[in-house]
């Protein structure tokens, strides 16, 4: 292939490029939820029964989530996932009050236990003991549902901590209960806090405390912060987290926060070239791949990747809401950066490379020539986009008029202002003699 | 009828020097309750005074002669003996007693607008302002009857003379309130928008203690031409402005604000079904016109928009992005905008394409060089005079007793040079 030739194709199809794009057309469930376990499979494939239009996959996921409350005891929840099944799946998954009643029975029996055993502790004041009592009453209640109760016991176990140890079991337990309430300033303060404890953590839980960083920036748009975080988690995270989060995740949370925060060497720097993320990026391939192509300018592909994706990031619990944010910023990026280096850009050529018509590029090119983005001008007529360089002489001479123009505007109506206020001194003063 | 034979003398006799004018004018004093008791009989007198040789004598005489109720018919014949003083009077004697002057002045314009000519009242009016006022910085009483009568006779032009110079010493904070209200309509006749707003700002940004209506009235055209020249608004008035306007403005003018709100979307249709609903209001305050100018403004500065980001466009898309009817529509728009030096473009008939230029100025010429100069020059005696008020209030005794007393309030360890007042 001629060089030149390679700049006109940038990014169209190329023929060396042959391998098909792994299309994302079907979420597969069963897969998806191996990833997870306990509570958070269990929201996850809720969140994707909520949200998926597809009868199949809903059922499929309801069924899965059944067979998962079954293991635990939140009667609640399957009561509300009884609901929604409603009998669609056969009468193996229907109502079963029998198991209702039992695990109710047991919970109200060990709720006993666990008060009495913590009040017998709270009277002999055993430090040690009591951190257990409340760790204990806080497990009870997160496995019941409570959610808030099971917070508030967590931290109640502060008090006694004795250790940096139990600190850090405490942060934890708090930060696995507020993601799932959805509190994500409680993460936040609750990963700091985990950071400040004297004694250096192991691997592992730096890694779980990075992701629960990033997973709080995600949440509060924060999407720069975000990536920076969920970069920096370790390769040993492996599938210690995965009661909140798969190493896939981390790979595609934080490569698509940096793809639409990051500037070009930060995106190599911190991302393409960095060893520990490479590793989670494996997992993922389309969003490794992606990556390379918006770092190699291959637009078209790597915008096809991220359509692919959608559909599937959409049912994610965590990124769903950010999606088209994301995606939006992805695009504006690569639209910057594609015209960043020439002096003319034929928008035949640039469509092409987005995959797009060229009217609908001219209208979001408008829209961040607008918003100062891209310093262009587009020739209609031709359908050439003409890089604008700003005549610094010329801007200056018209900002010093103006400015100028407005000083002179400011002082005289002060000078007036100040002439009334001291009529109007005067005048009270005439009053007074 | 033998006093007023003798004044007559002692006003002719007495109008050559300084010093005789002085006395004169104690003379003329004590004399004004009397000439007012006898005003019917002051015509015959007023024919043996020369208003311009002996101006004093014939202000007072003049004064007295129309202080009673006139009907039409008698105006007619007053108006151009009234003209003919201000036109011939001589400017030292009149400054000496500013008080009849002003008043003869205003009963000039009363009588004017009683007999439906104000045009006959510009010319001696701006006489009458010229004569008056000691500087050109000097706003007198007489500013806001002159705008006033250039508005009534639409005679735009004469009244942008007189708003040309930068006043800054004002009598009344009435006369200046009027003089900018009526100053910013001129200027809006004349399509002088900048001018305009700055004179419409300076009402409503003006201290005061309780809201006035003139302030509202020109906050309501400071939100109009805002939108006309800027295309936007913003709400917040500066710092600067005064806790009641602050506080009120925006109450009395909700329907402007509302309108202000409906142009920012950028949507013509919503801008004019609001125009359309809340016609009433507007044409009440006589804003109507101005509103169809804001309504108009809003296909400019859409325009003015596309030049940012395109280099050409043809007439179609112009019509479409700015929602105008036609393509032709859009021709005649353009073509208004590059007539008014509003835009720089070039309209290509034959594909029907516009083509956006860069502002042409390449701040070179001579011309641009001396009107550098001269903003610089003007600024430099701005602020000269700022320097001097600075001064002039650091010494000001009202003003180091007020700081004075609030400095006390503080340690008397931060010491500084601005001298306290100590308790004895």
């Amino acid at each position: 292939m001629e060089p030149e030739d390679e700049i006109y194709e940038n990014g169209g199809e190329q023929p060396a490029r042959s391998k098909p794009i792994i299309s994302g057309e079907q979420l597969d469930v069963e897969a998806y939820a191996s990833l997870y376990k306990d509570r958070t499979k269990v929201a996850r494939l809720l969140f994707i029964a909520d949200h998926c239009n597809n009868e199949a996959m809903q059922l499929e996921a309801l069924r899965m989530a059944y067979d998962e409350i079954k293991r635990g005891e939140n009667t609640l929840l399957f009561r509300e996932v009884v609901e929604k099944i409603g009998g669609r799946l056969g009468d193996k998954y229907g109502m079963d009050s029998a198991w209702c009643e039992t695990v109710d029975r047991r919970a109200e029996q060990k709720k006993e236990r666990l008060e009495s055993e913590l009040n017998s502790y709270r009277t002999n004041l055993i430090k040690e003991s009591i951190r257990m009592g409340y760790n204990d009453f806080g497990d009870f209640h997160y496995a019941h549902g409570a959610l808030g109760d099971a917070f508030k016991s967590y931290v109640r176990t502060r008090d006694y901590c004795t250790t940096s140890k139990h600190i850090i079991s405490m942060c934890m337990n708090a930060i696995l209960v507020s993601i799932e309430m959805g509190q994500f300033t409680h993460v936040t303060s609750y990963v700091s806090k985990a950071e400040q404890t004297p004694e250096a953590l192991d691997q592992i839980t730096i890694a779980k405390l990075r992701c629960a960083a990033g997973l709080a920036h995600l949440e509060t748009k924060k999407y720069k912060l975000a990536a920076r975080k969920f970069l920096e988690t370790g390769p040993e995270l492996g599938s210690h987290y995965n009661e909140v989060i798969a190493p896939q995740d981390v790979a595609t949370y934080g490569g698509l926060c940096a793809l639409a925060s990051f500037d070009r060497t930060e995106l190599k720097n911190k991302v393409i070239d960095n060893v520990n993320f490479r590793n989670f990026l494996e997992l993922v391939p389309e969003v490794r791949e992606l990556i390379n192509d918006f770092y190699s300018s291959h637009y078209a592909s790597c915008l096809e990747y991220l359509g692919n994706l959608k559909p599937n990031l959409l049912l994610d619990i965590h990124l769903h809401d950010h999606v088209e944010t994301l995606y939006d910023q992805i695009r504006h990026k690569a639209l910057i950066q594609y015209t960043h280096p020439f002096v003319s850009v034929d928008l035949h050529m640039m469509a092409n490379a987005f995959k797009t018509s060229v009217a609908g590029l001219e209208k979001e090119l408008e829209a961040l020539i607008t918003d100062n983005q891209i310093q262009a001008r587009i020739d209609s007529h031709n359908k050439i986009l003409y890089a604008r360089h700003a005549d610094q002489r010329n801007a200056t001479f018209q900002r010093v008029l103006q400015t100028g123009g407005e000083f002179d505007q400011d002082v005289r109506s002060m000078l007036l202002r100040a002439n009334l206020i001291k009529y109007d001194h005067n005048l009270r003063a005439l009053r007074k003699l | 009828m033998g006093s007023m034979e003798n004044l007559v003398t002692q006003i002719q006799g007495l109008s050559g020097s300084v010093e005789d004018i002085a006395h004169l004018h104690n003379i003329l004093k004590l004399a004004d309750e009397a000439l007012h008791s006898e005003s019917s009989m002051l015509s015959a007198v007023l024919d043996q005074v020369d208003p311009a040789r002996h101006s004093l004598g014939y202000l007072y005489i003049l004064e007295a002669f129309t202080s009673g109720p006139v009907s039409k018919e008698q105006a007619l014949t007053l108006v151009p003996i009234l003209a003919r003083f201000i036109n011939f009077c001589d400017a030292q004697q009149i400054r000496l007693a500013p008080d009849k002057f002003v008043s003869v002045c205003k009963r000039f314009k009363d009588h004017v607008l009683l007999i439906e000519s104000p045009l006959r009242g510009v010319s001696p009016m701006r006489t009458a302002v010229r004569k008056l006022q000691t500087t050109f910085e000097h706003l007198t009483t007489l500013h806001p009857e002159f705008l006033l009568l250039c508005l009534l006779s639409k005679s735009y032009k004469i009244g942008l003379s007189v708003l040309e110079d930068d006043i800054f010493d004002i009598d009344q904070p009435r006369d200046l309130f009027l003089y900018c209200y009526y100053g910013g309509m001129i200027c809006i006749g004349q399509k002088r928008f900048r001018k305009a707003l700055e004179l419409l700002h300076n009402v409503v940004t003006a201290p005061m203690n309780i809201i006035n209506a003139i302030a509202v009235e020109a906050y309501k055209k400071y939100i109009l031409v805002s939108l006309i020249h800027y295309g936007q608004f913003s709400t917040s008035l500066p710092k600067y402005a005064s806790s009641a306007a602050q506080r009120n403005l925006k109450n009395f003018c909700q329907p402007y604000i509302e309108l202000a709100t409906t142009y920012s979307s950028g949507k013509i249709a919503e801008l004019e079904t609001y125009v359309q609903t809340n016609r009433e209001k507007f044409d009440n305050d006589k804003n109507l016109g101005l509103v169809k100018q804001v309504v108009s403004s809003m296909y400019k500065h859409n325009i003015q928009r596309l030049t940012q980001t395109y280099l050409t466009l043809s007439l179609q898309d112009i019509a479409s992005t700015v929602q105008l009817g036609s393509p032709k529509e859009a021709e005649m728009h353009v073509l208004q905008m590059i007539q008014d030096g509003e835009i720089f473009a070039t309209i290509n008939q034959k594909d029907g394409m516009v083509r956006f230029l860069e502002d042409p100025e390449q701040y070179k010429t001579c011309e641009m060089i001396e009107h550098i100069d001269s903003s610089i020059r003007r600024i430099m005696t701005l602020s000269r005079k700022l320097n001097a008020m600075d001064e002039l209030m650091s010494y000001d005794p009202l003003y180091l007793t007020k700081v004075g007393r609030e400095r006390q309030r503080f340690d008397f360890d931060d010491f500084d040079t601005v001298p306290q007042k100590f308790p004895i």
